[in-house]
């Protein structure tokens, strides 16, 4: 779930509110948005993968966690915003779209998995 | 009628690949379009979050009879060969498009040419989400519909909904709908699923629809414990093992998944990818970064490390279940009404099994296709005097409550998950596990019609849990009439197949549920 909007990197720029499919967030009175709607969170990821200034940070867990994590050190392990950074999104990067080859799998489950 | 009244030619619900490839192609055939999702256009639904593989097969003869006959064993041979023929053409032109039209940045193989056979989720939907807008389509985000409005002769003529974001409903006029709302997960938090409740199968059978293959709906993916990420392909570069570290036997990520399945219910399951070599384990890291994102974030090396799995309901988004079709344009049974995606019978290729693996991603884009080709066709047929039509809006359960008293949707939602989430009751199914738990389901549903009521934005929660909960009935009363296992639909009761039931189940009604064999549809294989 989303546990994390780091108030010192974000722009107030709303994307993450126009893009988080189930209306998470609500815009905060100084434009950083609020995480409002925790329990709606059906952790996707995507808010992550469109914030431009790595401000976002999803918990692969499906539900809270007791305590947020600490965001200095999300920031030390490549965590804030990391999946913008493994799609290849944001100035520099190489879309990685452009180099998903795939495993070729092994034969039985080939046709019936994804 | 509401707060922001629209008219458009087409109004496409839901922005999927399925809306977005039917608000576009309706778009380029002419049609003004309004194109409305429940989410984000761009990052909402299945198929943005998860990112899929597609059934792009060169048009070569011997390829293409390969692709189709590839697993019409496993689909119960429900599928129909004209159907996939027209499904393989239309992928493989969609494709080019993206490539072409959206630079779409696929990869190139060693042959230098382009590999087109996968799509990752973000990176493809935001790309149909420009072409859409390049193509005109007006769009509003976070508005999802919560019912269709319906002429004087019963021929579907617009929706209304709510923007979530602006606090207020509104109302749609248009000469033709593509449903396009997407398969029903159950709020089981699947990857990119929660959106995803139904709605579109509710509101077309409050306008009298039909349903098909609705027993085809119990798919469940693994998933690494208490997380979302339901991308199960790499398992098969897994070893399953009880908590003692002994292989559980017979578990696999897909014939051996009823095992797993089986074990969690008495204890934990866990897993493995030991059987992928250096070379596959970085491949498997370029094709599907969120696969790895419960393993990086959590400190879990998944090659080297058992880590605890579970199984998450996926319903008809992986099943196959859904709205029935007339034809190859889409149409449903109910005039100006198309369907389209996951919303509608996936049946047509795949009959009674998908799972997954390119069909499903094949039959959005092309189905899209068709439903907005028509749904323009249709518009036109109608000229101007569609927007002037006098409307009624065909919602019930959650609008209008027949009785007194005060359910809420978190109590409805409660009820039926607790009927379809339990793998004895909904993937291990028996006729005397899933006849009492219809009986739930029918009390449910007769509560929700009576007493479910909400204003406000809870208005879109009230109608999803109806949703899920007609849903749910649907599957259960076609499961206990398929007296047979085919296809994904596997009775512990009559675990063979009945060659007297090599038919499609059409189902409806909403108070009073029927299922029927489809009749006046040969099928094009014979088992
Ligand atoms: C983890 C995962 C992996 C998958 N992998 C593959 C694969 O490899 N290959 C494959 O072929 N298939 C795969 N699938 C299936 C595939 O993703 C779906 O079949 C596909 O997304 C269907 O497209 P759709 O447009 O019909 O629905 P969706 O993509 O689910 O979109 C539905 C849209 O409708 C909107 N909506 C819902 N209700 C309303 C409403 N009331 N009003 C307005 N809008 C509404 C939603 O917000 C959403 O945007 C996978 C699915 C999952 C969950
Ligand atoms: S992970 Fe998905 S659902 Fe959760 S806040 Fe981000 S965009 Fe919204
Ligand atoms: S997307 Fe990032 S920068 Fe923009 S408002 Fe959200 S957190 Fe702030």
């Amino acid at each position: 779930m989303i546990e994390i909007v780091a108030r010192d990197r974000c722009i107030a720029c709303d994307k993450c509110i126009q893009v988080c499919p189930t209306d998470v967030f609500e815009r905060g009175d100084d434009g950083v948005p609020l995480i409002a709607r925790q329990g709606d969170c059906q952790t996707c990821f995507m808010c992550e993968a469109y914030c431009p200034v790595d401000a976002l940070y999803v918990a692969p867990v499906a539900h809270p966690l007791p305590e947020p994590p600490d965001v200095t050190e999300l920031a030390e392990r490549g965590l804030l915003g990391g999946y913008r950074a493994q799609i290849g999104w944001g100035y520099g990067r190489t879309p990685g779209a452009r180099r998903a080859i795939g495993p070729v799998l092994p034969a039985a489950s080939q046709v019936i998995i994804s | 009628m509401t707060d922001l009244d629209v008219t458009a030619d087409v109004l496409v619900a839901g922005g999927g690949p399925a809306g977005a490839w039917a608000a576009i192609k309706a778009a380029e055939a002419g049609a003004d379009v309004v194109l409305v999702d429940k989410g984000y256009l761009g990052t909402s639904g299945a198929t943005a979050a998860a990112g899929t593989g597609v059934w792009y097969v060169d048009p070569d003869p011997a390829a293409r009879e390969e692709a189709m006959a590839s697993r019409e064993a496993l689909g119960g041979y429900l599928a129909a060969r004209s159907w996939m023929a027209r499904v393989l053409d239309q992928t493989y032109a969609n494709m080019n498009e993206l490539a072409e039209v959206s630079r779409y940045p696929f990869p190139v193989g060693d042959d230098g040419r382009q590999i087109r056979r996968g799509l990752q989720g973000p990176e493809y939907m935001r790309r149909m989400r420009i072409r859409a807008r390049r193509s005109g389509v007006r769009v509003l985000d976070h508005s999802p519909i919560t019912e269709l409005l319906v002429d004087a002769e019963g021929a579907v003529a617009g929706a209304a909904g709510y923007r979530r974001q602006h606090d207020r409903s509104y109302g749609v006029r248009a000469g033709a709908v593509v449903l396009a709302t997407g398969g029903c997960a159950f709020l089981s938090k699947a990857l990119g699923c929660d959106v995803n409740t139904g709605d579109g199968a509710l509101f077309a059978a409050e306008t009298g629809a039909e349903l098909s293959g609705m027993e085809f709906s119990n798919a469940y993916a693994i998933a690494p414990e208490f997380t979302s990420v339901t991308k199960t392909a790499f398992y098969s570069y897994a070893t399953f093992y009880h908590a003692d570290g002994s292989v559980l036997e017979g578990a696999g990520s897909t014939r051996g998944r009823s095992v797993i399945a089986r074990t969690l219910l008495s204890e934990r399951v866990f897993c493995r990818l030991d059987q992928a070599g250096e070379e596959i384990r970085q491949a498997m890291r370029l094709a599907q970064p969120n696969f790895f994102l419960p393993f990086d974030r959590q400190g879990i090396d998944p090659f080297a490390e058992l880590f605890p799995v579970t199984l998450l309901a996926e319903g008809t988004v992986r099943g196959t279940g859904g709205i029935r079709l007339t034809g190859y344009d889409c149409a449903t049974s109910v005039p100006g009404l198309y369907a389209a995606g996951d919303a509608a019978t996936r049946e047509p290729i795949c009959g009674g099994f998908t799972g997954g693996g390119s069909h499903n991603a094949a039959w959005a884009m092309s189905s899209g296709t068709w439903a907005g080709q028509a749904a323009a066709r249709h518009a036109r047929t109608l000229g101007p005097r569609a927007a002037r039509r006098a409307v009624t809006g065909a919602g019930g359960a959650g609008l209008r409550p027949t009785g007194a008293g005060r359910a809420g949707h978190r109590e409805i939602v409660e009820a039926v998950q607790a009927e379809v989430l339990p793998y004895e009751k909904n993937y291990l199914r028996h006729g005397d596990r899933l006849a009492p738990a219809l009986a739930s389901l029918d009390e449910t549903w007769t509560r929700a019609r009576q007493a479910l009521r909400a204003d406000g934005p809870d208005v879109v929660r009230a109608r999803s849990a109806a949703a899920m909960a007609a849903h749910a009935r649907w599957m259960y009363a076609s499961a206990l009439a398929r007296t047979e296992s085919r296809g994904m639909h596997k009775r512990e009761d009559y675990p063979g197949s009945d060659p007297a039931q090599h038919h499609r189940l059409s189902c409806g009604g909403l108070d009073e549920v029927w299922v029927a064999p489809e009749t006046g549809r040969p099928l094009a294989v014979a088992s």
